[in-house]
């Protein structure tokens, strides 16, 4: 079986080198491209994220470039009833290897569902499930050493110490990864010999993706990994996880926070009432790319909104107290008017604001009851 | 790119064979239930002092047993190591059973290549060892104080009786742990259960004392089956091999009926709020 996921990997990523490289020089001038960087130690994919900076989540522009990718995960008309009533709604994913897919959605939408029926551990009632070449309903033990789970909700053995409890799911596997380093990689080095028990929530939940990496997984589910983090330790979590993408891995993210699938997803499906109602990068969600930006403005006392040229007035939306709003699909040009307008009149808008819609306005269009 | 698969497994191409861990999920167990000493210890202690209190409130009793009468204090030996084993194999399994499943450790584990089989035993092991100990605590304590020991001669039944009911307890333990849907009804259902089954079995008031009707009602259940079965073994009036296989096939068919029902019912997902 390693042999064969030895050469699948390898061809696959020659072929991603190929398709993507041009894309991500462009992306990246200051480095060589990911895919041709030298071997290195596993611990160090952190740092070299870090020093990647926002590069990761740009790969999901590469846009033809995926279609080579081979699906990991492929979903044709899932469903799925709980006493008559369908969780989910005849779903279709298809999540390639490399990639991190952020699978989006309200509570109750079926995310926890659908991601448990992709894990092997419910039974579906109608569609067709592909994760790595093997419907998990059927599943085996070989299967499951290649997948690797971070629980929405999971305690550790809290009588084991970090390194214990490592070495424990480390004996599970056919190729385990080395103890020391997966506990480097998650930042626990400093707390190995640390009672799980007696670990912060941050510190279990690293400890929650450590023992998900230990099989060294080809497929990482990991089930709203930082709810409950503080903000230092969700950015260091997400380096841990694009960290993860530079290793090859292919990842399955549900989160509820949108800088989360923002800052690290290559795309994103939008799940609401059992359904997918929109799929696509963060970039371009919903039609995010394409939706009018709102330009705001207080207009100076004793200039009346009628005083606006036309072509500003004619996309104003709203005006209180002086404040204007005004929706544009062309910013640059109604800021052209605007300019030659207050210079004409020898004013400065002070407060002058551009607005794109967040990844969080359009999510929360797009989830809005009744859609 | 190529550091996943630097590792040595699949660097070098070598297939590798998918481990079966019971050793290991059987030492990390064991050291997890080691360093909850509190439980340990009070599981084995229970059963001493109900020994103490009970041989000394009836120190100058007799028993009625089978063949004639024996001292109270040397009846309470084989059915307190019953009530031992039943509250090590029963009792602590499905509890912990229960809590590992609700606070998704099972769950975990199923997502990784350990099989069923492993996590079962491991846990089982765990409560044969306990009931083993208990055992030898108390037919210790039976010897060094009452002056009651086993007849060479039942020896064997004895040990039988004891894998036997650890074996059988487990099953009706797990059982029980796939039917409680949350930890903190455990205690509850354990102690409902059992405790009045103790007290119509001849555990802490000896059988000849009870109501027939009640005694009746007590062949029936797992209980006295094993504490009669153990106590049968220790009569010193017991002639033979001390083997009572109607009690133990009485003991085999709530086994069975407890491992049908772990089969069919027993979930590795959370099944609480």
């Amino acid at each position: 079986m390693a042999i064969v996921i030895y050469r699948s990997i390898a061809g696959y990523r020659r072929r991603r080198a190929e398709a993507a490289a041009p894309h991500e020089q462009d992306l990246s001038p200051d480095g060589p491209p990911p895919t041709q960087q030298a071997p290195r130690p596993d611990g160090q994919a952190a740092k070299m994220v870090k020093a990647g900076g926002r590069e990761p989540a740009a790969r999901g522009l590469e846009g033809t470039g995926q279609v080579s990718r081979p699906p990991v995960i492929e979903v044709r008309g899932l469903r799925k009833s709980y006493d008559g009533l369908e969780a989910v709604a005849g779903i279709d994913l298809e999540v390639r290897a490399g990639e991190i897919f952020a699978f989006l959605g309200p509570n109750g939408a079926g995310k926890t569902t659908t991601v448990e029926i992709l894990e092997g551990y419910r039974r579906r009632d109608a569609g067709d499930v592909s994760v790595l070449g093997v419907d998990p309903a059927m599943a085996g033990r070989d299967w499951r050493a290649r997948i690797g789970v971070v629980l929405q909700e999971s305690e550790p053995e809290s009588e084991l110490t970090a390194e214990e409890c490592l070495s424990l799911y480390a004996g599970y596997y056919p190729a385990p990864r080395p103890v020391a380093e997966t506990l480097d990689l998650v930042g626990l080095a400093d707390h190995r010999t640390a009672r799980c028990g007696q670990m912060s929530g941050g510190q279990r939940r690293r400890l929650d993706v450590a023992l998900a990496l230990i099989g060294d997984p080809e497929l990482i589910f990991l089930d709203e990994p930082t709810t409950g983090f503080d903000p230092a330790a969700r950015k260091s979590a997400w380096d841990v996880i694009a960290g993860l993408r530079d290793l090859g891995k292919t990842i399955f993210l549900t989160t509820h926070y949108m800088e989360e699938a923002e800052y690290l997803a290559d795309r994103i499906a939008v799940l609401a009432a059992g359904q997918i109602v929109a799929e696509g990068t963060a970039a371009t969600l919903g039609g995010r790319d394409t939706q009018a930006s709102i330009v705001s403005f207080t207009l100076p006392p004793g200039l009346p909104a009628a005083d606006l040229p036309t072509a500003v007035a004619g996309c104003v939306t709203r005006t209180a107290n002086g404040q204007v709003e005004a929706d544009t699909r062309s910013p640059l040009r109604l800021l052209g008017v605007l300019d030659g307008w207050a210079r004409a009149r020898g004013i400065d808008l002070p407060d002058l604001d551009v607005h794109r819609p967040t990844l969080e306005d359009v999510y929360l269009q797009l989830t809005r009851e009744p859609r | 790119m190529s550091a996943v698969i630097t590792h040595p497994g699949r660097a070098a191409g070598t297939r590798r064979q998918l481990p079966y861990p019971i050793g290991r999920q059987f030492h990390a167990d064991l050291l997890c239930y080691r360093r909850n000493i509190q439980s340990v210890f009070f599981t084995i202690l229970m059963p001493v002092l109900f020994l103490v209190i009970l041989a000394s409130i009836f120190r100058n009793t007799l028993a009625t047993v089978p063949g004639g009468t024996i001292k109270e204090s040397v009846y309470y030996v084989p059915g307190l190591i019953a009530y031992g084993l039943i509250t090590a194999a029963f009792s602590n399994l499905a509890l912990s059973v229960v809590r590992n499943r609700e606070s998704g450790i099972y769950k975990r584990r199923r997502a990784t290549p350990l099989p069923a089989s492993a996590v079962i035993a491991s846990r089982a092991a765990i409560a044969v060892l306990t009931a083993l100990a208990i055992t030898v605590v108390m037919l210790g304590i039976g010897w060094a104080a009452y002056g009651a020991s086993i007849p060479g001669r039942t020896a064997p039944a004895f040990v039988l009786d004891i894998i036997v009911g650890a074996v059988v307890f487990c099953c009706l333990g797990f059982a029980a742990a796939s039917l409680i849907r949350t930890v903190d009804a455990v205690q509850p259902v354990i102690w409902a259960t059992i405790l009045p089954l103790t007290f119509i079995s001849g555990i802490f008031i000896p059988t000849a004392v009870l109501p027939r009707w009640l005694a009746g009602v007590s062949y029936v259940f797992p209980v006295h089956p094993l504490a009669a079965a153990l106590l049968t073994a220790y009569n010193p009036h017991t002639t033979g091999s001390g083997l009572n296989w109607g009690y133990l096939a009485i003991l085999a068919a709530w086994g069975a009926a407890g491992l049908i029902i772990a089969i069919r019912r027993f979930s590795w997902l959370p099944q609480g709020g």
